[in-house]
């Protein structure tokens, strides 16, 4: 079972513990964007094979949303961190080796 | 082709089964071909085979980089149905299905497809409401269906548990003439098919690279060496984002895990298909005996093709409430597949945003059952540029706002 630190609580969660929220860091457009931006936005996604930068929420324990850094072909958890921000921490980058 | 039938089958006993040729040829790639069609799923095959059929186009190579059938299409769990809610959704799997009816003698092949029926169960106030609008949809369409009460349900599936507690069984949308097929058979038959029309299907051959030459694609890069294309099909379920981001482009499109497991084999004790989508299960019985199981995808983006325990135990816990003789069953074989799911739930035929380059993805969880039609629309597309069928299935869709939506219509989508 995929298990995810949570970084709001600490708790180690259990898939079933968390709710799976799609990739992070996407820009969010509003009004003036045109088409394609709101294309992007909503429906364009890098679907990588391998490292991938996703949501998720603690929904069954402190209800928070963090990020994780997963690769979505060894399952290898590269670490988690807190949804405030817009990219990885130096430290998981580094472990995702420039991948993302 | 040596064409089979009970005739052939007497006079190769007579020769000790030693004369059977091989059901399509394995020639080497040649430098160039008129199309290119990259994954060797039933879609791909199937285009292949009514470019070759329909279209008159014999310069046709398949690519794939396992074996044929290898991805969804040898891993699912083949329901076959129509009972859709748009219009143009019921006209592409209305088309697959009644090909289905004929495949067998069409392809010269036994697909084994069976219109046994297909039940999907009303477990709420708000299933019944919509099946039922799906019922007078399909009448419309003229898409065979009926919605069917418990007693019926009971008299058609004696196993099923309509009373319970949490999800009573309050009614079905039945499609007498949704059944299943063999999943390999129909590989290998459009296969065949295809090869002997003079199509080449190359297998072990991934392709790794997308030539595009002033906006327009040139060719592919495989494992095997270079291919020149005129045109080029990219139909790989799963790995689409993969082959877009070869060619440049993203798509909307996120690839999940999709279980299925199968039980011991048992006595006949269920002749139709069933589905209860509340609770993200459905089953039907193989002719083996063995209870054929599937559920929900998986939320996450996954491309290791195994996927979450957590699934497996609801989608098990859920049927076993409805089929309580479950509970003794052993579990013989558990996998997963990579599908390829879009926002609204419907597929992509659609010409890609670089020129000659040609998509058929989307499928997500229920494709199996739109071979015939996602072949036949997709090779008149990539031949004539333009198709009646897939013409509401465009990537355009997304931006314009003009979604074939079916993911509020059934919630799930075999
Ligand atoms: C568990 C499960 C249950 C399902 N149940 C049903 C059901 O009951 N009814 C139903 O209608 N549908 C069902 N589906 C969905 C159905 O299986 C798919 O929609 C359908 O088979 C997709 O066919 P395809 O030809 O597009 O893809 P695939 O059969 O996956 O074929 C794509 C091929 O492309 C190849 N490929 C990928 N990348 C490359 C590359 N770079 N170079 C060359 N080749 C490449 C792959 O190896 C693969 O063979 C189910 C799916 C799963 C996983
Ligand atoms: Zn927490």
């Amino acid at each position: 079972m995929l298990r995810l630190t949570c970084p709001c609580c600490g708790v180690e969660a259990d898939e079933s513990e968390l709710t799976q929220g799609g990739a992070a860091h996407l820009r969010r457009e509003g009004p003036g964007s045109d088409e394609a931006a709101f294309e992007a936005y909503l429906f364009l996604r890098d679907n990588p094979k391998g490292p991938h930068l996703e949501r998720w929420r603690h929904s069954y324990g402190c209800g928070k949303w963090f990020i994780a850094a997963r690769d979505t072909v060894t399952m290898q958890v590269f670490g988690t961190y807190p949804a405030q921000g817009s990219g990885p921490p130096p430290d998981i980058a580094a472990r995702m080796g420039g991948r993302a | 082709m040596q064409r089979y039938s009970v005739f052939a089958l007497v006079r190769q006993a007579m020769g000790w089964h030693q004369g059977w040729e091989r059901a399509w040829r394995s020639p080497e790639p040649q430098a160039a071909y008129d199309a290119v069609i990259v994954g060797g799923g039933g879609h791909g095959l199937a285009t292949a085979y009514y470019l070759a059929k329909n279209h008159g186009m014999r310069r046709v190579a398949v690519l794939e980089k396992g074996w044929i059938g290898g991805g969804n299409t040898g891993r699912n769990t083949t329901i076959i149905r129509s009972n859709y809610l748009q219009d143009p959704s019921a006209a592409i799997y209305e088309k697959a299905r009644s090909l289905y009816e004929t495949l067998s003698q069409d392809l010269n092949y036994n697909v084994m497809f069976s219109p046994r029926g297909v039940m999907m169960l009303a477990q709420t106030q708000h299933e019944v409401r919509g099946y039922r609008r799906t019922a007078q949809a399909n009448a419309l369409q003229g898409v065979a269906t009926e919605f069917i009460g418990p007693a019926r349900v009971k008299e058609l599936c004696p196993i099923i548990h309509v009373s319970g507690p949490r999800y009573p069984v309050l009614g079905a949308l039945w499609q007498p003439r949704g059944g299943t097929a063999r999943h390999d058979a129909v590989a290998w038959s459009y296969a065949r098919g295809a090869s002997d029309l003079g199509v080449d299907i190359i297998q072990n051959c991934a392709v790794t690279g997308i030539d595009v030459e002033g906006g327009r694609v040139t060719g592919v890069q495989t494992t095997r060496g270079p291919i020149r294309c005129g045109k080029l099909g990219v139909v790989v379920a799963g790995h689409s984002g993969v082959l877009a981001g070869m060619a440049g482009f993203r798509l909307p499109i996120e690839s999940t895990a999709l279980q299925a497991l199968v039980s011991e084999p048992i006595k006949p004790c269920m002749d139709v298909v069933v589905m209860a989508n509340t609770v993200h299960g459905y089953m039907s019985q193989s002719d083996k005996g063995e209870m054929v199981i599937g559920g929900g995808a998986d939320g996450r983006n996954d491309y290791t093709q195994r996927g979450s325990f957590s699934h497996v135990e609801e989608t098990l816990r859920a049927l076993i409430e409805t089929f309580p003789m479950l509970s003794r069953l052993k579990m013989l074989r558990w996998w997963g597949g990579i599908v390829d799911m879009t926002g609204d739930r419907s597929p992509i035929i659609s010409k890609a945003p670089v020129e000659g380059m040609f998509l058929n993805c989307g499928w997500g969880t229920g494709g199996f059952k739109a071979i015939p039609g996602s072949g036949w629309a997709m090779a008149e597309l990539m031949a004539k540029g333009h198709s009646p069928l897939a013409s509401a299935f465009g990537l355009e869709r997304f931006r314009e706002g003009r979604f074939v939506d079916e993911s509020v219509a059934a919630g799930v989508a075999h």
